[in-house]
């Protein structure tokens, strides 16, 4: 594949994959919540490019509507309510000490690598442009997963959930430029609930733990102790 | 199909009503009759589906087939005789001042929240929208189990918000690939309906749609509660108030598996194998296993519900995984005494534990001395969910063992052991709560104990008897799953 002979759409989805794939890995290394929030927002911006691009080049005007949206929510929205919680929380200045970063790092390339390797049948039915899309989606969710493993703060949790929203939501524009309308609508609608929600319940874990911190939620167990 | 969306604006209505006045008094006969409503319209709609065959609605966008109308009606019953549960449950709650007026408002808001994302899940025809329902059905629950605002709820919450919002997501990305391999054989606008999709399921490329069933086993599988994705449902189920307890075992894990399976229908159809087969297998009978090992050691009452609910939910995957009609006329009925019997019990645990002061087991003594209505309640429930005869859920366990012997009896040892296991685990804990002398001080409470026996009684009689019109409504579902009748 020779990436100067595809066409100008292909070069920029291929460039904005490249770009979101690391901003996962920026946010997986990251240990003040303001820039992790701060790169988040940025990966929130790459989408909306990519949407309004795919919207244009297509000429698909709905894809318009899920851009606004995608810019409303993952932009604007989410990052100021949890940057507010930063704030109010006073836990602007603490950098979270990551165990095992460089172990981390390591697990998150290998996720990459890994994710290219499930999707490898996708080659059989459509071109090498389309699995490096899908596969940087599918390596977006795992290191979101990653990113809530390695980080005690329940911002950090919330970033690494909408994170992995992100790289749903960049797999549906890139691979199917994007769902059905009512879907992506209904799809939206969750993820504002979901926010809304996570704003309430850092309130409730605030005044029941006095911290963000979820290792201190180590109430409940499996079996009797 | 105008009674779909009768109940549909039904439940919608009553997520507003509630939300602006579900504080008032006598809100919960409010909050039941709406059930009993619903209930009717999805009976005539069963009648209708009965007579008419398979309806899809004008714009396709809802599907009623055989398969999906029993469990509307099933998911309309346990909401119902679970809201005549819950009015003087909740009641009693406030009165206790464990609750406020505000978070009676969500209380009952949600339940109708949660009712409708169950109705669209099973009505929808939609796959997108299909996931779309069931991530809300986690966003109207998940309030509901931090409703107390203990540090455990609390807790309990979280995990459980954080787990199946991460699990549903990649039954999202499952979704995205099914999208994607549908859109490949053109008519994009509709390539997510449940209908195209399986009309052309033989045309979408089986490597995308392993990868695609992986995705969406896992998603789904974490609501279902497969092991090793299980460890919000305990949590959820022990912390948040009881009714809860009853519809998320009842409702919300059966329409995951509806789910997975609806999917699983759509992935047999393109690869021609039987993988999707096996890995239902392979998770189901982990789940069993496990889960009838966990019920050993467990000390509060719900917690000890829920590992049965796992290791029931298990047997269920396992057994649509097989995939053989038998099988799969098993798992049907094994969804249905399961949600009855299943509620039941959940209902008689809210009583034991309001009667007793405490979810733990060591604290609930002599309950027939103290209530013999809810001591035996408790007691026949137990035997039969543990799978005893003449109740329903030994024949469908006999028949789900009677599949494995015939397809793969190299694993009945195994589904026996489990069986076994999950007896001793259940009556080791159940025995010293119903006999035995009472604590002093404990004295019977108002318990209104006829949804109890009216579930009890219906798994009685699929027991003795299965009627013949549901019989042959499990056949026809079985016929649409399996793709061969019994």
């Amino acid at each position: 594949m020779n990436i100067e002979s595809q066409d100008l759409y292909t070069q920029a989805i291929l460039s904005m994959s490249a770009l979101v794939g690391l901003t996962s890995f920026l946010m997986l290394g990251q240990g003040r919540l303001l820039r992790l929030i701060f790169v988040f927002a940025v990966q929130g911006l790459l989408l909306t490019l990519t949407t309004s691009m795919a919207a244009f080049s297509l000429d698909n005007p709905h894809l318009y509507i899920s851009a606004v949206l995608t810019f409303a929510l993952k932009v604007v929205f989410i990052p100021w309510m949890l940057r507010k919680e930063v704030l109010t929380m006073n836990m602007q200045r603490d950098v979270e000490a990551l165990k095992n970063n460089t172990a981390v790092m390591l697990g998150g390339a290998s996720l990459m690598v890994f994710s290219y390797y499930v999707l490898q049948p996708i080659i059989n039915t459509s071109s090498m442009i389309m699995l490096n899309a899908i596969a940087v989606s599918l390596s977006v969710v795992l290191l979101g997963l990653l990113l809530m493993i390695s980080h005690r703060q329940a911002i950090a949790h919330v970033v690494g959930f909408m994170s992995i929203e992100n790289g749903l939501f960049f797999a549906a524009i890139v691979a199917t430029n994007g769902m059905p309308m009512v879907v992506e609508l209904g799809v939206a609608f969750d993820v504002l609930v979901a926010a809304v929600l996570f704003g309430i319940f850092f309130l409730h874990i605030r005044t029941s733990i006095d911290s963000l911190d979820v290792d201190m939620m180590n109430k409940l167990h499996e079996v009797d102790r | 199909m105008i009674a779909v969306y009768l109940l549909l604006l039904l439940s919608a209505a009553g997520i507003l009503f509630f939300g602006l006045m579900g504080h008032k008094e006598d809100i919960g006969k409010l909050n039941t009759r709406i059930n009993a409503v619903s209930l009717v319209i999805t009976i005539g709609l069963a009648i209708t589906v009965f007579e008419q065959g398979t309806i899809l609605s004008s714009g396709k966008a809802f599907l009623i087939d055989s398969f999906n109308v029993y469990l509307i009606v099933l998911t309309a019953f346990v909401g119902f005789t679970t809201s005549l549960f819950s009015a003087p449950y909740m009641a009693h709650e406030k009165e206790i001042g464990k609750l406020t007026d505000r978070r009676l408002k969500l209380y009952y808001s949600m339940y109708q929240g949660f009712m409708l994302a169950m109705y669209l899940v099973l009505t929808t025809n939609n796959m997108g929208i299909m996931w779309v329902s069931m991530e809300g059905a986690t966003l109207a629950t998940v309030l509901l189990v931090s409703l107390y605002r203990t540090p455990e709820s609390i807790e309990a919450a979280w995990k459980y918000f954080i787990l199946c919002g991460v699990g549903i997501a990649q039954a999202l990305f499952g979704t995205i690939l099914l999208y994607y391999a549908a859109s490949q054989i053109g008519d994009s606008e509709n390539a997510l309906l449940w209908t195209v999709l399986h009309e052309h399921a033989t045309q979408l490329n089986p490597d995308i749609l392993e990868i695609a069933f992986v995705f969406l086993l896992i998603g789904y599988g974490t609501k279902i509660g497969l092991v090793p994705l299980h460890n919000w449902l305990p949590d959820a189920h022990s912390e948040g108030p009881t009714p809860m307890s009853a519809v998320l075992s009842g409702l919300l894990l059966n329409d995951a598996l509806y789910a997975v399976v609806r999917n699983k229908m759509l992935v047999d159809g393109a690869t021609q194998s039987h993988i999707a087969g096996y890995l239902m297998m392979g998770f189901g009978l982990t789940s069993f296993l496990v889960a009838a090992l966990f019920l050993h050691r467990q000390k509060d009452i719900k917690r000890l519900f829920s590992y049965s609910s796992i290791e029931h939910m298990g047997l269920m995957t396992f057994a649509f995984g097989i995939g053989a009609p038998l099988a799969t006329f098993a798992a049907l009925l094994h969804m249905t005494v399961h949600s009855l019997v299943k509620s039941a019990i959940f209902v008689t645990v809210g009583y034991a534990s309001q009667l007793a002061g405490t979810q733990k087991m060591s604290g609930i003594r002599g309950l027939i001395k103290t209530q013999p209505k809810v001591g035996w309640g408790l007691l026949i429930g137990t035997v039969a969910i543990a799978g005893f005869p003449p109740f329903g859920v030994f024949t469908s366990e006999f028949l789900v063992l009677l599949a494995t012997m015939h397809n793969y009896p190299w694993l009945t040892p195994l589904l026996l052991l489990g069986i076994g296991i999950a007896f001793a685990g259940l009556f080791r804990h159940i025995q010293p709560m119903v006999f035995g002398e009472k604590p002093e001080g404990q004295s019977a409470i108002k318990a209104n104990l006829i949804p109890v026996m009216v579930h009890l009684g219906l798994a009685l009689w699929l027991g003795l008897a299965i009627p013949g019109f549901l019989s042959d409504w499990f056949s026809q579902a079985t016929l649409l799953i399996s793709g061969s009748s019994l």
